[in-house]
């Protein structure tokens, strides 16, 4: 992309521009009435997204306030001690799944493609099936609680109590309905990572990405990593609740222990995978408000990435006082000083920015200032509990529940205010409040510190969290009537920026464009913003073009850059290179349609039935919702084009058809797979856990799957797996006979192989129930049997593209993402096969 | 083989390089925790590391040698050509150097982030 690409000297006539702009009308106007809710978009979707958010944070709010009124006096009879375990569960519960997490997805499927300055990202289906998800799993979860049948272990659901001691269907909604939910945060990852990586203009190498991008990449990879870990343990423990399979049970072999290790091992990295994305919206803004760019750019790259991996390492920081040896404590302990560096860095940062700036003052700004402040308070606070002998003392009591609420809410929320003020008009086209928002900013930051400030005394002085009550102690007792009247002032605050969001503003007339004055591409848009988002795709130049490249505004509206036109009426994007970004390819994406919202409801069939045994339904379920992914498939993907390219401006022409590596569809498939193969090592990890913790494990008296059939089918697995990359040739060289032959012998010898990896415990008799050995035999051999399955699906589903002239030599993006998944079921057919045949030899 | 390219062209560039560093403080971080967790696992929660201290020191020696390295490749790109921080421009020099000074502080983090466990396994030379 050398030399650099100026824009057009002259705009286009006018009636030239407004055909563009009637077309692009036609290809991106969302639906309206109740179609509108077939919309796909991002900015609807991100914006229904942010909304259930807010509304389930509303609900874990009112749930913290009912604890406080409990706790506000000693001997308080408002919550009967039941319903006080499970307000605290659904509390912490909502506040992570629900909230957390879900608001860094929502503001990035509702900002992305403007910080990227594109359309649109690339699998916008997909973000609307994540939303549905989370409504769907959400709602299940909250509603739980009206009919009493809510989960009431803790957020964090330690067995044995959650295994053994729970005989309601509240553990089960909280194992399945979480992992469904979790499914749909993956999902989302992929859109964001391939976003970032993909969908960039022209000219926005990666030293010019918005911070944000960078965050949003990192926190996205970060939950590929994490979040496998927990739905393995959660597979684990409702494989223990459902059908006596003793994971956890150490009186058949098993660990409570693993499930700490495991859930862990999600929930640390998750804490970062929530903050990353709120300090990335902090970096946004501070360079506005400072009216200069941000001070060491690099650096702040370095804080997300490096704190992206350190939190890896402080998983066992949760578990200092389960009895593990000294050193796996001081191990953490050092880690867990170690990532106070990165985040540290990034804050020196961010004041650097603010100190080199002339500072214009703005309730956003506040926000962020109440939010630094109060997180470097927790971070404190962090250092002291990341140090074992003190996280002795305070393990389990308000300490550190006051701990946790000023990371999280310093971190998060603060931020979260911050963005909301400052994003609304671009969200919706209208300001909020200045008046308001400082009131809303007094409330909530002194009645936070009003309300978790006194914790850390109560703590100290032995106070136990999750405990509906505590004796009456005159300092006690005015500790936690404080907290209690904090608690509500904070409420005020949060119901003023309720009030602030939905009050009618039609009156006060829409926000100038760009009204911080921000430099940053997502202030680029007319408001209230255009369907299409952004008239031409520009040229980037900086990583502030909006302050440093001239006529900006104009070039981009007057459609003097790039795709200022939507020829067929089709919503198109450009796909670009990851280093660099030129364009690479004109990507066609889907329209309004309810695939999303009927796959979703299937989908969550799939997990909910199964909370109530209604196994049946759960099969049908499962069946439907594999239906409505082939349909949404069949119909909307690996569509061939009418032409080959594309012209999109300024000499360039670009494919409108890639495979493989160059397809955005093979890096989700990549991306997707890398999520699964997390899973699946952490449920390896558990047979090591097991493997090397315990002499009698394999057990004496109980036989292993013996090598025989896994052996074979091992054989199996692989030869099908090369029949699939065969397969893949031969389509590319047009050989249709051999290609349907190797599908064909693909998918029967997948099938023989996944039968015989079965047949390996069924021929030796293995009872899951009996010990944790054969039941974690059963559980790696049926995870990969039953990727083999799906991957007999994806084999025929080559077959039918070929045979219906959907796919061909030269369009075969199908087949090469079904490679790209044989490539991993290898990989887990060999790791299993020599875990659960080779290794019980090795004792 | 060359891991982290030098020359500014694009396709010989990868972001993973940039993940270098802080891969070998991952990697040295698990071995020795796992190693750690055996031991005491078979040995007792009070034994020592007696002859393991060798294994602790040799993985802690290759580790900081691997991010050294990459420290070096890092800033040797980081030196290529003209270009002057903040590496703001739609250059490829500007990004290639950007690259490069990503990768030197990773690693930098990574060496002392690597120190610090060495100080955790110094400390206590055993189990507890």
């Amino acid at each position: 992309m050398t030399p650099d690409i100026e824009p057009l000297e002259q705009a286009p006539p006018q009636e030239v521009r407004q055909a563009q702009e009637a077309r692009l009308h036609t290809a991106w106007n969302p639906p309206t009435g109740w179609r509108y809710f077939s919309e796909v978009n991002n900015s609807a979707v991100g914006m229904w997204y942010t909304a259930l958010t807010v509304a389930f944070l509303v609900f874990g709010g009112v749930l913290a306030l009912l604890m406080r009124i409990q706790l506000a006096v000693p001997g308080n009879t408002f919550l009967e001690p039941d319903t006080y375990n499970q307000v605290f569960t659904v509390h912490g519960s909502v506040m992570m799944f629900l909230v957390a997490i879900p608001l860094f997805e929502a503001i990035s499927i509702l900002f992305l493609p403007a910080f990227l300055g594109t359309r649109e990202l690339p699998f916008p289906r997909l973000s609307a099936y994540g939303l549905w998800a989370f409504l769907i799993g959400g709602v299940f979860l909250c509603g739980s609680i009206l009919f009493g049948a809510a989960p009431n272990g803790g957020w964090f659901m330690y067995p044995p109590l959650t295994s053994r001691y729970e005989p309601g269907i509240g553990a089960d909604m909280w194992l399945l309905g979480f992992s469904f939910i979790e499914v749909a945060a993956i999902a989302a990852s992929v859109e964001l990572i391939v976003g970032v990586l993909k969908s960039r203009p022209v000219g926005m190498r990666i030293n010019l990405i918005p911070l944000y991008a960078w965050y949003v990449l990192v926190a996205a990879a970060m939950v590929l990593f994490a979040f496998p870990s927990l739905i393995a343990g959660s597979l684990l423990l409702e494989l223990e609740r459902a059908f006596d399979w003793p994971f956890f049970d150490p009186t058949r072999g098993g660990d409570p222990l693993l499930w700490q290790h495991l859930f862990w091992l999600f929930g640390h990295p998750e804490v970062y995978i929530i903050f990353l994305p709120s300090v990335a919206l902090v970096a946004m803004m501070v360079p506005t408000f400072a009216r200069t760019p941000i001070v060491g750019y690099e650096w702040i790259v370095l804080s997300a990435i490096g704190t992206g991996f350190l939190s890896f390492g402080l998983w066992v920081h949760h578990m200092f006082t389960t009895g593990l040896p000294g050193i796996s404590l001081a191990l953490f302990s050092a880690a867990s000083m170690a990532v106070a560096i990165p985040t540290g860095v990034q804050i020196f940062c961010f004041l650097g920015t603010l100190l080199v700036g002339r500072v214009v003052r703005s309730v956003p700004l506040l926000f962020v200032f109440g939010g630094l402040a109060t997180f470097v308070i927790g971070g404190l606070t962090g250092v002291m509990v990341a140090m074992a002998p003190f996280d002795f003392q305070a393990h389990d009591t308000f300490f550190v529940v006051a701990h946790l609420h000023t990371v999280l809410i310093g971190g998060t929320l603060f931020p979260f205010f911050a963005a909301s003020y400052y994003y609304f008009p671009l969200a919706t086209g209208y300001a909020l409040s200045d008046r308001l928002g400082r009131i809303c900013f007094w409330l909530v930051f002194i009645g936070f510190q009003v309300t978790f400030m006194p914790m850390h005394v109560s703590g100290l002085l032995g106070m136990p969290r999750r405990v509906f009550t505590y004796p009456s102690d005159p300092n006690l007792n005015l500790l936690n009537l404080t907290s209690t009247v904090g608690a509500f002032v904070l409420a005020a605050g949060f119901a003023v920026f309720l009030w602030d969001v939905l009050r009618p503003k039609r009156k006060q007339g829409h926000s100038p464009r760009n009204p911080w004055g921000s430099g940053t591409l997502e202030w680029l848009p007319e408001l209230p913003a255009k369907p299409w988002g952004l008239r031409s795709i520009p040229e980037i130049d900086s990583r502030y073009p909006i302050w440093e490249q001239e006529n900006f505004e104009r070039d981009v509206d007057e459609g003097r850059f790039f795709l200022p036109d939507a020829e067929e009426l089709k919503r198109e994007m450009l796909v670009s290179s990851v280093i660099d970004a030129r364009p690479e390819q004109c990507l066609r994406i889907s329209g309004p349609t309810y695939v999303p919202l009927v796959a979703a409801i299937f989908t969550g069939g799939v997990f909910i039935f199964p909370t109530f045994k209604m196994w049946a339904w759960m099969a049908v379920s499962a069946v439907l919702a594999l239906g409505a992914i082939l349909y949404w498939l069949w119909t909307a993907t690996a569509l061939i084009p009418e032409k080959d390219e594309k012209y999109i401006g300024h000499g360039v022409s670009v494919p409108l058809y890639r495979s493989g590596p160059s397809s955005v569809g093979w890096w989700a498939m990549l991306i997707t797979m890398l999520a699964d193969v997390s899973a699946f090592a952490a449920v390896v990890f558990g047979y090591f856990f097991y493997w090397t913790l315990r002499p009698e494990f394999p057990p004496g008296g109980i036989a292993g799957p013996g090598t025989l059939w896994p052996a074979v089918a091992l054989a199996l697995l692989l030869t099908a797996w090369g029949l699939t990359f065969a397969a893949r040739r031969w389509n590319a060289t047009d050989q249709a006979t051999f290609f349907y032959m190797a599908i064909a012998a693909g998918a029967a010898l997948a099938l023989g192989g996944a039968a015989s990896l079965l047949a390996g415990p069924w021929t030796h008799h293995m009872m899951p129930s009996q010990h944790v050995y054969p039941a974690t035999v059963w559980v790696l051999v049926a995870w990969t049997a039953l990727h083999a399955v799906v991957g007999v699906v994806m084999q025929l589903y080559c077959g039918a593209r070929r045979w219906a002239g959907r796919m061909s030599a030269k369009h075969d993006i199908d087949i090469w993402n079904t490679t790209l998944y044989w490539h991993f079921v290898a990989l887990m057919a060999v790791v299993t096969v020599v875990v659960v045949a080779v290794f019980p030899r090795l004792r | 083989m060359d891991i982290i390219p030098t020359a500014v062209d694009e396709p010989r560039q990868s972001l993973w390089a940039v993940t270098a560093g802080p891969a070998i403080w991952a990697g040295h971080f698990l071995s020795t925790y796992i190693a750690a967790a055996v031991w005491c696992g078979n040995a007792g929660l009070h034994a020592r590391f007696g002859s393991a201290t060798v294994v602790f020191a040799a993985v802690t020696a290759l580790a900081l040698a691997a991010v050294a390295w990459v420290a070096w490749r890092g800033w040797t790109i980081y030196n290529h050509g003209e270009a002057v921080p903040s590496h703001h421009k739609d250059t490829p020099e500007d990004r290639h150097r950007f690259l490069g000074l990503a990768t030197l502080l990773l690693a930098v983090l990574s060496a002392v982030s690597i120190l610090y466990t060495v100080v955790a396994v110094a400390m206590l030379r055993g189990c507890s």
